[in-house]
């Protein structure tokens, strides 16, 4: 009886000290939940989820500090990846956070534009171009879309237009299957 | 707007099953010679509780009713369990059959397409755990007394001494198992005249039946030569590998491949597209393993005939079968080109 | 007596090839506007020359090839040029597309050409001259010919003249009537790639095009050789001719050239003979009109004919409810009759409820693998179907959806009447998209952590500085101190010097920094920002004018 007793502990040290010595030794550098995470978020880098970007929303979700469905240009695309990729339980996007919009690019009126370079600061991800007192622009291939630029603009000029349908970003759809309507 | 293809070939799931009932047909008919009649009953007891069940259960999935009871998956279902259950038995038994295949093997599980075990199947074993005794009670053969077979399946009392008698398959396992006595396969089965030739009397001709219309099912396109070559085959070599080693103790390969639901469950149980395995070599290692289980169960288990356990448990594991057999896709052959020349 | 091979799957449909043959090629009158779309091939679109108003020739170029797989584009008669404009293109999608709307003049007068002699031409120059007479495959899938036609190492040269899918009789037609042509073409491209064979493959339900094309062949060059292979579709599928000819089979994602095999259209073959050796660029092409119509036939069409005045040609009967652009098997239903041939155009079938009935429901799949034994990619056609209907991308990809060719076999023989090639379709593209809209985020994330990663620099410089002058002000005054006890003159110098060094700052902080990203701008930035400022100084111009 104490022997078995005193084999089963040994056991148990042991295996713990495996498991502590591999934790040790083999731990992966920064953490792959975040670097998951941040690779299924849109990289928007708008803020709307109440994190200063994407990657802390990330770290937010990972460190369970924060819910799935904050990301609105994720849409319920990332939501659904992100429930799959954390195994939980997909739920609507939350009303709180905005609502999901197509996707848009700013669009600077350079007739209006004062160079006052307001929003070349606030731009993320600069897409903006243009020097002081000079007028602006946005890049629009490298614009994410996220209209934080749009609020710091002391004329207005700055407006978000929808990114129109192209050959290039046409889709096929689902197909819809009509049982029961065609029986 | 409509997408490509904008043609097809006339082929619809009901034309397929309407051609495994009509392959059915000629080992019927060798059923209702040898047998009598009653099997036609059943039939038609297990057609109406099929469409009946299968009506009921579509209503409240909410599903189309007129394009899936069209479908014939039911009939199908219905008219193998019809054939599987011993024709004197009573008629709650073979509704019972076959409501727990279309509702529970069927459509618990989504319905058309999505059962991972053969309705049929689970029927048989469900009903062969549940009453032994009534579904071993064969008809002899040559008993062909309709007015008996009515009362035996409907009546309240079933006298059934002058109907039943054992299988050649059961007859052959309870002889050969009895202790005390030294029976040989010979002994069982060449001792008595009803045993016929091959297979067991009426039963080797039933048998052909269902050969003849497996054959032509197969020339018509609607089930693989592949399953049942390899069901066959596979029966047959393990059958003939023992009844060499000792043939007074084993069968031979004549003797297993004609009797029971071998024939059935070659052309038209292991075929069962839906929960059988897809691809070629699937097919052939999945018919294969029916086969050989079917072999151990006969010999060795304590049911008499193996086909539906065996068809079982190889339905478990045909999504494994399926995934390591898939198949290289085009171009994506090693060594395929014709002198050799890789990119 | 060639060996062939065989190719796994495929299908036998009824061909409905007899109908369009049986007339013979007629010109197709010239419509009252062209619309000649600027893109018409795989690839980047060519860069336009010509504006509204222009007059232009028949066979005169309208955009030049630039960059990317671009080739020309030329006016299939002379007129004048109406706009430059969107409209609706020949596209499942019924987008818009840019496109050039010519007026004809009706007066055919022809640009100046010049003929080559492609014996005494350099290789380079040939396949400049393909690229320049706008030569794209024109059995389909329009990829620009000159690239084809610059593979090395070449062994084989295929002519694909299958033509399996049923309905569609240009190539037929073409070859009955122009092997000449053909033949020209194939042995022009077998010089230019160094080929060794040179083979024609056609289906053996064309007797009469084999017989044309065999005795072309021999007139030209006895070490040609025209095959017949089996008919089944999609024997004329590029890898399944290929495959037939050859033994080789090629996989999703390596080119016939890396195997030492090269193949092109008949009727791409054809057209590289008159733009070698009469100059003429590809303005026009053959169009089979088959289907519901009264007079079924194939017509010779300019690029850039509305199909609603092309089909009036061949008369539709009443019931026709839609127009489909290519075969039954791979074409599509025209969402807008007013779209314009281009030069991937080879069939308009009018359609009627009776010859392509509407699909009846859809059941489910009942695992019966029929589909699997009729896919030349074979592939496991029901497992995609599966995959691709829950969404499950990554193991449609896992299963190979991407080396499915799209032809269609699969839901030709399915029992259960899935329209498999739709879920197909939907799982490839939203796997590209899905694609593209990692890299897009990929490279969101790098400027985004380029941006904080600059900002901190800025901050530690800043910092740096500020560190660096406080040290420096700090050691004058000890100077100061040290130096002259009593001198407040002094201290009040330093104070000046103090309030020098913070202005300085100031004025460092106000106009620097902001733009560091203008002189980190890519070239194409930099043209962006060069048009914007343009435009923006000639809106300023405007302005001062008005007031
Ligand atoms: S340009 Fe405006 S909308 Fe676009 S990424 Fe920059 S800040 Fe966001
Ligand atoms: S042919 Fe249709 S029903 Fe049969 S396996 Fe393929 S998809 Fe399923
Ligand atoms: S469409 Fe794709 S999956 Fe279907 S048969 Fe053709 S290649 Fe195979």
């Amino acid at each position: 009886m104490i022997t078995a007793l005193l084999v089963m502990a040994l056991g148990a040290v042991l295996l713990g000290a495996a498991l502590g010595y591999a934790a040790v030794k083999f731990r992966v550098e920064g953490d792959p939940l975040v670097e998951k995470i941040d690779g299924i978020l849109p990289q928007t880098q708008c803020g709307q989820c109440g994190y200063p970007g994407c990657r802390p929303y990330a770290q937010a979700i990972a460190n369970g500090d924060a819910d799935i469905n904050c990301c609105p240009p994720g849409g319920e695309d990332g939501i659904r990846k992100l429930a799959d990729l954390l195994g939980r339980e997909f739920k609507p996007l939350s009303g709180e956070h905005g609502v999901e919009k197509p996707k848009s690019v700013a669009v600077i009126d350079e007739n209006v534009c004062i160079g006052c370079t307001l929003c070349l600061q606030a731009c993320p991800v600069d897409a903006i171009v243009g020097a002081a007192k000079q007028m602006h622009t946005v890049i629009a291939p490298q614009c994410t879309g996220c209209e934080l630029c749009v609020a710091p603009c002391p004329v207005d000029c700055i407006a978000m237009v929808p990114i129109a349908e192209s050959m290039d970003s046409w889709k096929w759809k689902y197909p819809v299957i009509e049982i029961r309507k065609a029986a | 707007m409509l997408n490509s293809p904008y043609i097809t070939k006339p082929a619809s799931v009901s034309a397929v099953m309407f051609k495994v009932l009509a392959a059915l047909l000629p080992g019927i008919a060798a059923y209702v010679w040898f047998f009598g009649a009653g099997i036609l009953l059943q039939i038609a007891l297990a057609s109406i509780t099929a469409l009946a069940a299968e009506a009921a259960v579509l209503a409240m999935r909410g599903k189309p009713l007129g394009l899936f009871l069209k479908d014939g998956s039911a009939l199908v279902t219905a008219w193998l369990i019809a054939l599987t259950f011993p024709s004197i038995a009573p008629w709650w038994l073979i509704v019972l059959g076959v409501l727990v295949a279309i509702v529970v093997a069927k459509h618990l599980y989504g319905g058309l397409g999505q059962n991972p075990f053969n309705p049929a199947m689970v029927a048989f074993c469900v009903m062969i755990v549940a009453y032994p005794q009534l579904m071993s009670q064969w008809p002899a053969a040559g008993f062909t007394d309709f007015a008996a077979e009515f009362r035996a399946i409907f009546g309240a009392d079933r006298h059934l001494d002058a109907i039943v008698m054992a299988t050649p398959l059961d007859a052959l396992r309870t002889v050969l198992r009895l202790p005390e006595t030294r029976a040989t396969v010979e002994g069982v089965l060449g001792s008595n005249a009803t045993f016929g030739n091959i297979g067991g009397r009426g039963w080797e001709w039933v048998a052909l039946g269902y050969l003849a219309g497996g054959l032509w099912l197969i020339q018509q396109g609607v089930i693989s030569w592949r399953v049942p070559t390899a069901f066959l085959a596979t029966l047959g070599l393990i059958s003939g590998a023992f009844a060499l080693v000792d043939a007074t103790q084993y069968a031979g390969p004549t003797f297993h491949l004609f009797t029971g639901g071998a024939m059935l469950g070659a052309f038209f149980i292991a075929t069962d597209p839906v929960s059988g395995a897809t691809t070629v070599r699937g097919q052939i290692i999945f018919a294969a393993g029916i086969a050989l289980l079917t072999w151990i169960i006969r010999t060795f288990g304590a049911y008499p005939d193996g086909i539906a356990f065996a068809t079982l448990l190889m339905n478990i594991c045909v999504p494994l079968i399926d995934m390591r057999t898939q198949r290289p896709v085009f171009g994506r052959k090693t060594g395929k080109t014709p002198d050799g020349r890789q990119p | 007596m060639r060996r062939l091979f065989g190719f796994w799957g495929g299908i036998k449909p009824d061909s409905h090839k007899n109908e369009s043959t049986r007339l013979p090629v007629a010109k197709a009158p010239l419509p009252s506007l062209l619309t000649v779309p600027l893109r018409q091939n795989a690839g980047a679109s060519p860069r336009i020359m010509v504006k509204a108003g222009d007059p232009v020739l028949k066979g005169q170029m309208i955009a030049a090839p630039e960059d990317g797989l671009s080739v020309a584009l030329h006016a299939p008669t002379s007129g004048h040029v109406r706009a430059i404009e969107a409209r609706a293109i020949a596209h499942p999608s019924g987008l818009a597309g840019i496109c050039a709307i010519i007026e004809p003049d009706g007066a055919e007068r022809w640009v100046e050409l010049e003929p080559l002699d492609a014996a005494r031409t350099s290789p380079e120059q040939l396949r400049r001259r393909l690229r320049e007479a706008g030569l794209v495959g024109m059995g389909g899938a329009a990829f620009p010919s000159y690239v084809k036609a610059g593979g090395t190492a070449i062994d084989t040269l295929i002519i694909n003249g299958a033509e399996c899918e049923p309905w569609i009789t240009c190539d037929d037609m073409l070859m009955r009537t122009r092997g000449e042509d053909i033949v020209g073409g194939a042995i022009m491209l077998r010089e230019l790639l160094g080929a060794r064979k040179l083979l024609i493959g056609i289906e053996d339900n064309k007797p009469e095009a084999i017989a044309a094309m065999r005795a072309a062949a021999t007139r030209a060059d006895p070490g040609l050789e025209v095959v017949a292979v089996p008919t089944r579709y999609p024997a004329g599928g590029e890898k399944q001719l290929i495959r037939v000819l050859t033994g080789l089979e090629i996989p999703y994602g390596k080119l016939p050239s890396h195997f030492g095999v090269q193949c092109f259209n008949v009727g791409t073959a054809a057209a590289v003979h008159r733009a070698v050796s009469r100059g003429k660029p590809l303005i026009s092409r053959l169009v089979t009109l088959t289907g519901n119509v009264a007079e079924p036939r194939n017509y010779e069409v300019a690029i850039g004919m509305p199909v609603n005045e092309l089909i009036a040609l061949a008369h539709p009967q009443a019931d026709t409810d839609r127009y489909l652009m290519g075969g039954p098997m791979m074409g599509f239903a025209l969402p807008d009759l007013a779209v314009p041939v281009v030069k991937a155009t080879n069939c308009i079938i009018a359609a009627s409820p009776t010859l392509f009935p509407a699909p009846t429901p859809e059941m489910p799949c009942i695992r019966c693998g029929a589909c699997a034994q009729a896919c030349p990619a074979e592939l496991a056609p029901y497992e995609l179907y599966w995959f691709a209907r829950s969404q499950n991308l990554g193991k449609c990809q896992e299963y190979h959806l991407f080396d499915c060719i799209e032809c269609g076999c699969c839901a030709f023989v399915c029992p259960s009447r899935i329209r498999l090639v739709d879920y197909y379709r939907y799982a490839k593209s939203s796997i590209r998209a899905r694609e593209k809209d990692k890299l897009a985020a990929d490279h969101a994330r790098e400027r985004y952590e380029f941006r904080l990663a600059r900002e901190e620099r800025e901050k530690q410089d800043k910092a740096a500085k500020l560190a660096a002058k406080a040290a420096e002000t700090k050691a004058k005054l000890a100077r100061a101190s040290a130096g002259d006890e009593s001198a407040p003159a002094s201290e009040s110098d330093d104070k000046k010097a103090l309030i020098e060094a913070a202005m300085a700052k100031a004025r460092e902080q106000t106009t620097p920094a902001l733009n560091t990203d203008v002189h980190r701008m890519t070239a194409e930035q930099q043209a962006q920002v060069t048009v914007a400022e343009a435009r923006h100084a000639a809106a300023t111009a405007t302005a001062a004018k008005d007031t």
